[in-house]
């Protein structure tokens, strides 16, 4: 499944290639225009026969990641985050660096050497480094160098009675969603947009939206997912299993109500299971693209992951198979009732 | 006037859920504007021609209609609700509080246990709409909002209400246009959508009315009150002039034109330094190839409270000074 393979692709915000190359390999039967733009956003369209006004359905290539700051004499390499990352979900990680794909492990002071103060806290990332075995500076700049990305050194597995488990699941699997989507024909002019840099500010979205201009936005995404035990239910933001969460408003935008609407008749018409994203926490492309030019209705559809900004995620195949047939329902009465 | 403001501040519109207060201001302005439209946000755009000779400007004036208010997270089998804020609100402001949704369903805002007002988290309230759970999930579901649900008082000349951020400045502009004072200018006015969530409104319809002056109106925080926090505005000493907030320099030749406006006409005006907030002008100024722009505001205690107050001193100075602003030619 492509899943699998966007998974384990290398695109850290700001250096997408790998991810877009496949997703264009992907697309490229399906779609009657395919172009980058500027920032490296990857723009497939289709329908341009079509004179309905465009509708914009988009999901992000890039990933959180680390970036080599600096090599220590002694070959170590110093990091800082690149998008949110919690600090205490690196200690000990196997890391890829560059696009070479450098192996690395996180390390820290060891416990034994840990002031009793140093151990009741967190150890923070800017005391941590990566170890590629490099014995120097010098054999370490070899096959590094300050601006390389480190990513998460994880493969991807299908697990449990449907589990999918991997790295980069936000928002990968929008990404996959959308490269099914992309397969149907639809009566209006349909830009799928996969975006760069959402982690770091929503901000391939916001040129991709401007030189669009679309007349309706949707945003395929990975979200929070906390149904997990010592969480209190009103908490879990999403439950895995529970189908697409629609949701209603985060920090970066309020989804357009008709939208919403539209989507729940949809996927009670169709019996597909759905369920809303239960907290107003982060933001997502939504945003920028609500607020392109005059204006746009955008909404959003996510599949619940777990663990997500960590080495791995897990989200549930049914919820990824109910996203796929929801946004393609969606669609297609685009299609068929206009909007 | 001040039916008007009881009119709208009672009126239920928060972030994202303004198309009430936009009903009810849309039959106010009839007659009063040569256009009314309404964007993809939900922004309503009232448009008067010039109503007299000379040369003009095509002047946004804003306002939102927005108010803060609270976002239904979880309902459980009891019928208790869990709830998010929608703007700037601390839990608390909120122990006690009554709030309404969209439907008229009134609900009471309690805690859990805490052991220490120091732990009164957000995760402790909920509010209680004293039904069952069956009950609750059948007027309501994840996604409605609340507000607060407060009748308005008056105290003199002061008036104080919910929502008064910025319905009153939503009911300055329906009394400008009221007073069909003659200008040469093109004038919208605008009643924007999800101030309180980031300016969202008046993002967009700035870039649809591409503006050559913006100025929005909307309360701002005063200094006027035991122990506040230093700041040299005060209810009842006229319309504030902002100078600058977290959003905005105001342009200076706008600020100019609006201060020696003031001073010509002996409207009571003071100047204005916020130094938390905005308002859409922060917004409109950054539009396309940017916009002079500025803010008139209207002094107001216990901003984003059930209770904000204001004084009708300031309120009619602010529709004097945009009334006079506009009379006359301007040269930016």
């Amino acid at each position: 499944m492509i899943l699998q393979q966007l998974s384990e692709a290398y695109g850290p915000s700001g250096d997408e290639g790998p991810v877009r190359e496949l997703i264009a390999e992907e697309v490229r039967p399906h779609v009657e225009v395919l172009k980058v733009d500027s920032m490296g956003n990857l723009i497939a369209a289709k329908g341009l026969a079509s004179s309905r006004p465009p509708v914009m359905v988009c999901a992000h290539m890039d990933e959180v990641a680390l970036m080599v700051s600096w090599i220590e004499e002694n070959g170590l390499l110093r990091f800082k985050k690149v998008g949110g990352i919690d600090d205490r979900i690196l200690l000990s990680r196997a890391v890829k660096v560059g696009r070479k794909g450098v192996h690395g492990v996180i390390g820290a002071k060891p416990i034994h050497l840990q002031r009793p103060a140093e151990r009741k806290s967190v150890v923070q990332s800017t005391d941590m480094f990566i170890d590629i075995g490099a014995t120097d500076r010098s054999e370490a700049e070899k096959v590094v160098e300050p601006g390389d990305y480190a990513l998460f050194d994880t493969r991807f597995e299908v697990t449990g009675d449907g589990m999918l488990k991997g790295k980069a699941l936000d928002d990968r699997v929008g990404c996959a969603i959308l490269c099914e989507v992309l397969k149907g024909d639809y009566s209006f002019p349909l830009y799928a947009v996969f975006t760069v840099q959402e982690e770091l500010g929503l901000r391939g979205a916001t040129v991709a939206a401007y030189s669009i201009s679309p007349a309706l936005g949707l945003v395929l995404e990975g979200t929070t997912c906390a149904d997990i035990p010592g969480t209190e239910e009103p908490r879990w933001a999403t439950r895995l299993g529970g189908g697409p969460a629609l949701s209603v408003m985060d920090r970066a935008s309020i989804a357009n109500k008709d939208m919403l609407r539209r989507l729940r008749e949809v996927a009670e018409r169709e019996k597909i299971p759905y369920q809303f994203r239960r907290t107003t926490a982060s933001g997502n492309d939504a945003g920028p693209v609500s607020l392109t030019r005059e204006g746009v209705p955008t909404a959003t559809v996510s599949v619940p992951c777990r663990y997500i900004h960590s080495a791995a995620s897990m989200a549930s195949r049914s919820d990824f198979e109910n996203t796929v047939n929801l946004v393609s329902a969606f669609l297609a009465d685009l299609s068929q009732r206009g909007y | 006037m001040q039916e008007l403001i009881r009119e709208l501040t009672e009126g239920y519109g928060p972030s994202g859920n303004e198309e009430r207060v936009r009903t009810m201001i849309q039959e106010h302005v009839q007659g009063l504007v040569d256009e009314v439209r309404t964007d993809a946000l939900g922004n309503l755009i009232c448009v008067r021609r010039p109503t007299a000779p000379g040369s003009g400007l095509k002047v946004m004036l804003s306002a939102h209609m927005d108010e803060i208010g609270f976002v239904v997270t979880h309902i459980d089998d009891d019928g208790f609700v869990r709830f998010d804020l929608v703007g700037g609100n601390s839990p608390f402001r909120l122990l006690g509080q009554r709030v309404a949704f969209a439907d008229g369903t009134v609900g009471v805002i309690g805690t859990e246990k805490i052991d220490e007002i120091k732990d009164l988290k957000l995760e402790k309230l909920f509010i209680d709409v004293g039904m069952s759970g069956e009950g609750a999930k059948s007027h309501i579901t994840i996604g409605d909002m609340a507000t607060y649900h407060r009748p308005m008082e008056t105290s003199g000349d002061r008036v104080i209400a919910k929502a008064l951020d910025d319905r009153i400045g939503c009911a300055i502009l329906v009394e400008f246009l009221r007073r069909k004072a003659p200008s040469p200018h093109e004038i919208y006015c605008v009643f924007t959508v999800q101030e309180e969530v980031g300016l969202r409104g008046a993002t967009t319809a700035a870039f649809g009315v591409k503006p050559d002056l913006g100025i929005a109106v909307d309360v701002t925080s005063t200094g006027d009150t035991p122990k506040a926090r230093t700041m040299d505005v005060k209810l009842g000493k006229g319309v504030a002039i902002k100078m600058k907030d977290r959003s905005l320099i105001a342009h200076p030749r706008v600020k100019d034109l609006l201060l020696a406006t003031a001073e010509d006409r002996d409207i009571p005006h003071q100047r204005e330094v916020l130094e938390f907030g905005g308002t859409d002008a922060g917004a409109i100024h950054l539009t396309r190839g940017g916009v002079p722009s500025g803010t008139l505001s209207i002094p107001c205690r216990y901003i984003h409270t059930p209770s904000e107050m204001v004084d009708m001193v300031d309120v009619r100075a602010c529709v004097d000074l945009l009334e006079a602003t506009l009379a006359r030619e301007i040269t930016l």
